[in-house]
C-alpha cells in the first residue's frame, strides 16, 4: 500500500515537473523579457567630459562606443572588425585609395541624415592636432579625404595600412553641425544621451529612428562610484543590475556561488606589468632583465591577487590580439637562473633601484610582492608610491625614472614597442622594422605574421616584465542577461541586454 | 563695514595661498587629458589647453583677473563652467549639512543638559560616556557600519548614491540623504553635547540660578528663565563653528555615500589637478565658512544684551 502512495506521488511529481518545466522554460529564456526595462549599469568610470577627443578618458568609450556614436567600423565583443555605417568598400590596388559607401536611410538623433560630409568632418577631427584622440597616431598615414557625393568617402593613404578598418572603429561619427560635443551628443546609435547629471549618472534612451535593430531594453542608465565598495553595496541591495568590469578582487566572494547573481569571466586586454626604463643602466642589459623576469613567481602573485582568475601570457600581447602566442616559457620562474644571470652581467651583488608605484589597487600590493621576490636574488627594490596624475608627468612624460607599474589597458596595443621613443625606451632596430612593415603588409596573414614575429622578439628580451593578463569579470544580477562579457577596449555594447519582468 | 572687509581680506589671502599651494603639488593638470600612447603633440596641446606651459606669474594674473570679474572659469577637464557645477553640488552638500546639523542640534542640546542636570544619576553619566565614545569614532566608520546595518542588511535606505532626478522627487532623495545625514549627526552631536553639558554646568554652578532659587523659584523654572540664555551664549558661538566644520565634514561622507557633492568635487579635482575646479571649490567653501562665522557672530549679539549695549555705547 505505502508502496503504491509512494508510485503515484512520484508519478504526480514528475508529471508536474514536466508541466512546470514545459512552461517556465521557453518563458524564462525568451518571452519573459521586459521590453521597456532600464538597465542600471554601474561603473568607476565617469567620463571626464563627452568627447573622446578631448580626453574624455575610458568612461565615455563604455558608455558612447556603438550606444550613441558609431563608426564606420565596429570592434565587436569577440575581438573582429565589422561594418556598421559603411555599406562596402573598394581598396585599390596599390592599398592607397579605400572608396566607402555609406549606408543609406541614416539619420543622426537631431534628425539630420548622414551624409559623406559628416564622415570627412569626424576623421579630421580625430587626426586634427589639438586632438587627444589615442588613435590620432595610428591614422597617420591618412593624406586626404574626399567626398565626391552624400554617399561616398575617399580616403587616400601616403602608405598602405592594413589596420585601417581597424582605426576605424576607434573614430565615432559625430554630426558636423554639431557643437558643444564635450557637454551633449549627437551620433547616429541605437541610443540618444537623455541627460548627464556630473557626479552621478548618465542616461541613455533607445532612439526611435535608429536605422538598425532596436534595442532589447527600454534604456540604460549608467551610475558612478568612486570607490568599489559602494559599486558593491549598490549591486548586492538591487540599485544597479550589472557592474561591467569587477576591480576589486575581494568582492567576488559576495557574488561567487550567490544564486541572485551571475559572476562571467570574459577575455580581457588590460596587462599588468613591470617596466623598466630600458635606456638606464641597469636594464638596458638584457640579462639584467631576463634575470628580473625569472626571480618572480607569477602565478602566486597572480593567485595572492585575483585568486583563481586572470592568466599568465608571458609578453605584452593577449590572446584576443591575433599576433598572441604563448611565451610564459621564455622566462619562466627560477630564482637559481636569474642569480647566475645577474652574476653572468656583472651584477653578481646584486644592485637596488626605485620602483614608481601608482597609489591604486593594485599596483602597492604588486610592488610589495616584487620587493619580496628580489630580495631572494639580492636585488632591493626602494618603493615610491605616486599618483596616477604624477606617473604621467614623471614618467610618461618626463621618462625620469628607474621602473615602475602599470597596467595597460589597450587592445593590438604591441605597436608601443616599435617605438623607442615610447616612455619604457625599448630599442629593437628589429621590432620597430617588424612592427613599421606589419602595418605596411598587404595581406592581414604578412601582418600576423610579422607581429607574432615581433611578439616573440621582445618576450626574448625581456623588454618589460609581464607580470599576468588581468581578469574580465562582469557580475550582474540573475535576471539580467545578452550582455558583453569580453568589453575589449572598455567598451560595453548595451542594446541586446534584457531583464526578466 | 569693518567685519565686511575682514571677511574681503582673508578671502583675497585664502585665494593667494590656494593658488601657490596647488601649484606645489607634483602633477600637471595636462595629464588628465592625455592617454597611454599621446605622443609630444599631443602632450603639449593639452598643456596649452589647460594653460599649464605659460609662466606661474602669468597664471596668477589670469586667476586672479578672473576673479575679480566674480569668474570662477571653466574646468580644464569637463569643459563646463566651474560655477554652475559648483551651484549643483551645493544643492547636496547645503541641505546634507543642513539637516545633518538641525539633527545634531536636536540631540544634542537636550542630552547635554540632562547629562549636566542629573550628573548624579546613572543615566546622566551614562549620556556622558557615550558621547565621549562618539568623539573617538571617525565619521566614515560611522558611515560603513550604517551602511552595513541599514543598506545591505535590512534594506530600508539605499547604500549610496543620488537620485538622478535631484530634488524633483523629495522622498527619493530624502531617503537618499537619510544615512549620510546620519552619519554625520551622530559624530557632530557628541561633539556638541560635551558643550551644551559644560555649559549648563556653568549656569549651575552660577550664583544667580542660587539667588533665583532662593527667591522661590522652582529648580525648572529657574533653569528657563535665567538659566537658556546665558549658557546659550557660549553655544552659539560653538555651533557656528560646528555648523562649518560639519560643511567642510561632509567631504569624507560624501565620499562613502558617493553623493555628488562639493567634497566629491573637490576630491576629484585634486585627484585630476583641475586647478579651476579646486579653486572655485575652495574659495566657495571658505566663503561660506566666513559667512557662517559671521552669522554667528550677529546671533550671538542678539541673544546676549551685554554685546548688543556695547555696541550701542561705542556708536
Amino acid at each position: 500500500m505505502s508502496h503504491v502512495v509512494s508510485d503515484w506521488r512520484a508519478a504526480a511529481l514528475s508529471g508536474a515537473a514536466v508541466l512546470v518545466l514545459a512552461l517556465a522554460a521557453p518563458a524564462a529564456l525568451a518571452q519573459d523579457a521586459d521590453p521597456n526595462a532600464v538597465i542600471r549599469i554601474g561603473s568607476l568610470y565617469e567620463p571626464q567630459n563627452l568627447d573622446n577627443t578631448a580626453g574624455a578618458g575610458q568612461g565615455v568609450t563604455e558608455a558612447f562606443n556603438g550606444n550613441v556614436y558609431e563608426g564606420l567600423f565596429r570592434l565587436t565583443d569577440e575581438g573582429g572588425v565589422e561594418e556598421v555605417l559603411v555599406e562596402d568598400y573598394q581598396i585599390s590596388e596599390d592599398g592607397l585609395t579605400y572608396t566607402f559607401t555609406l549606408r543609406d536611410g541614416v539619420t543622426f538623433h537631431s534628425g539630420d541624415p548622414l551624409t559623406a560630409g559628416d564622415v570627412k568632418y569626424s576623421i579630421e577631427r580625430v587626426t586634427a592636432p589639438e586632438s587627444q584622440s589615442s588613435r590620432r597616431n595610428s591614422l597617420a598615414t591618412i593624406e586626404s579625404i574626399e567626398a565626391p557625393d552624400d554617399r561616398t568617402v575617399i580616403i587616400t593613404l601616403s602608405e598602405r595600412s592594413i589596420s585601417l578598418p581597424y582605426n576605424l572603429s576607434y573614430v565615432w561619427i559625430v554630426n558636423d553641425a554639431a557643437t558643444e560635443l564635450t557637454s551633449s551628443a549627437d551620433g547616429t546609435g541605437p541610443y540618444q544621451l537623455e541627460d548627464w547629471r556630473r557626479g552621478t549618472s548618465l542616461s541613455l534612451t533607445p532612439y526611435a529612428g535608429y536605422w538598425g535593430e532596436a534595442p532589447s531594453n527600454g534604456g540604460v542608465v549608467f551610475t558612478y562610484f568612486t570607490e568599489a565598495t559602494a559599486q558593491n553595496n549598490a549591486l548586492l541591495t538591487g540599485a544597479i543590475d550589472i557592474i561591467p568590469s569587477v576591480q576589486s578582487p575581494d568582492s567576488l566572494a559576495l557574488f561567487d556561488g550567490n544564486p541572485d547573481f551571475t559572476v562571467t569571466e570574459g577575455a580581457s586586454t588590460t596587462k599588468e606589468l613591470l617596466a623598466y626604463n630600458d635606456r638606464v643602466a641597469p636594464f638596458d642589459n638584457v640579462q639584467v632583465r631576463k634575470a628580473l623576469a625569472r626571480a618572480i613567481d607569477k602565478e602566486r602573485l597572480l593567485a595572492s591577487i585575483w585568486g583563481d582568475y586572470g592568466t599568465l601570457i608571458g609578453s605584452f600581447v593577449p590572446p584576443t590580439d591575433p599576433w598572441y602566442v604563448d611565451l610564459t616559457d621564455v622566462d619562466p620562474y627560477d630564482p637559481d637562473s636569474a642569480r647566475q644571470l645577474l652574476e653572468e652581467a656583472g651584477y653578481g651583488d646584486g644592485f637596488s633601484f626605485t620602483l614608481d608605484t601608482p597609489n591604486y589597487d593594485p599596483h602597492p600590493l604588486v610592488a610589495q610582492f616584487i620587493q619580496n621576490a628580489l630580495a631572494e636574488i639580492g636585488v632591493t627594490v626602494d618603493i615610491n608610491i605616486i599618483t596616477a596624475n604624477e606617473w604621467y608627468t614623471k614618467i610618461y612624460q618626463a621618462q625620469d625614472f628607474e621602473a615602475t607599474l602599470q597596467e595597460h589597458v589597450n587592445h593590438r596595443d604591441i605597436v608601443f614597442y616599435g617605438n623607442p621613443n615610447f616612455y619604457w625606451g625599448y630599442d629593437n632596430p628589429e621590432v620597430t622594422e617588424l612592427i613599421a612593415s606589419a602595418e605596411a603588409s598587404e595581406t592581414v596573414d604578412e601582418q600576423v605574421e610579422r607581429l607574432t614575429e615581433a611578439n616573440r622578439i621582445i618576450a626574448e628580451d625581456a623588454a618589460s616584465n609581464w607580470l599576468y593578463l588581468y581578469p574580465q569579470i562582469v557580475v550582474s544580477s540573475a535576471d539580467v542577461s545578452g550582455y558583453p562579457v569580453n568589453g575589449l577596449n572598455s567598451q560595453f555594447f548595451a542594446y541586446d541586454i534584457e531583464k526578466s519582468q | 563695514m569693518r567685519r565686511f572687509l575682514i571677511l574681503l581680506a582673508s578671502l583675497v589671502i585664502a585665494a593667494a595661498v590656494l593658488f601657490v599651494l596647488l601649484r606645489l603639488l607634483p602633477g600637471d593638470p595636462a595629464s588628465a587629458l592625455i592617454s597611454v600612447g599621446a605622443d609630444p603633440e599631443q602632450i603639449a596641446a593639452a598643456r596649452r589647453q589647460v594653460g599649464s606651459d605659460l609662466p606661474l606669474f602669468e597664471q596668477f594674473v589670469h586667476f586672479v583677473s578672473s576673479l575679480a570679474r566674480f569668474d570662477l572659469g571653466t574646468s580644464f577637464i569637463s569643459r563646463t563652467p566651474v560655477a554652475d557645477e559648483i551651484v549643483a553640488r551645493l544643492a547636496v552638500t547645503v541641505p546634507l549639512t543642513l539637516m545633518a546639523f538641525a539633527l545634531a542640534v536636536v540631540i544634542a542640546v537636550p542630552l547635554g543638559i540632562v547629562a549636566a542636570v542629573r550628573a548624579d544619576k546613572w543615566y546622566g553619566a551614562a549620556i556622558s560616556v557615550v558621547s565621549q565614545l562618539g568623539i573617538a569614532i571617525p565619521v566614515f566608520w560611522v558611515g560603513i557600519l550604517l551602511v552595513a546595518v541599514f543598506a545591505v542588511n535590512f534594506r530600508i535606505f539605499p547604500s549610496g548614491g543620488f537620485p538622478s532626478t535631484r530634488w524633483s522627487d523629495p522622498a527619493a532623495t530624502l531617503r537618499a540623504l537619510t544615512l549620510p545625514t546620519v552619519t554625520i549627526a551622530i559624530v557632530m552631536s557628541a561633539s556638541l553635547l560635551r558643550y551644551v553639558r559644560s555649559a549648563t554646568q556653568d549656569v549651575l554652578d552660577s550664583d544667580y540660578l542660587r539667588t533665583a532659587r532662593a527667591l522661590g523659584s522652582g529648580f525648572a523654572e529657574a533653569l528657563m528663565r535665567h538659566g537658556l540664555c546665558n549658557g546659550a551664549v557660549p553655544v552659539v558661538s560653538i555651533l557656528g563653528i560646528e555648523l562649518a566644520t560639519t560643511f567642510l565634514g561632509a567631504v569624507v561622507v560624501e565620499r562613502v555615500f558617493t553623493l555628488p557633492g562639493l567634497g566629491s568635487m573637490l576630491l576629484l579635482g585634486i585627484e585630476q589637478r583641475d586647478y579651476p575646479t579646486v579653486q572655485g571649490v575652495l574659495l566657495i567653501s571658505t566663503l561660506i565658512v566666513l559667512l557662517v562665522g559671521f552669522v554667528a557672530d550677529i546671533a550671538q549679539r542678539l541673544i546676549d544684551p551685554r554685546l548688543r549695549r556695547s555696541k550701542k555705547g561705542a556708536g
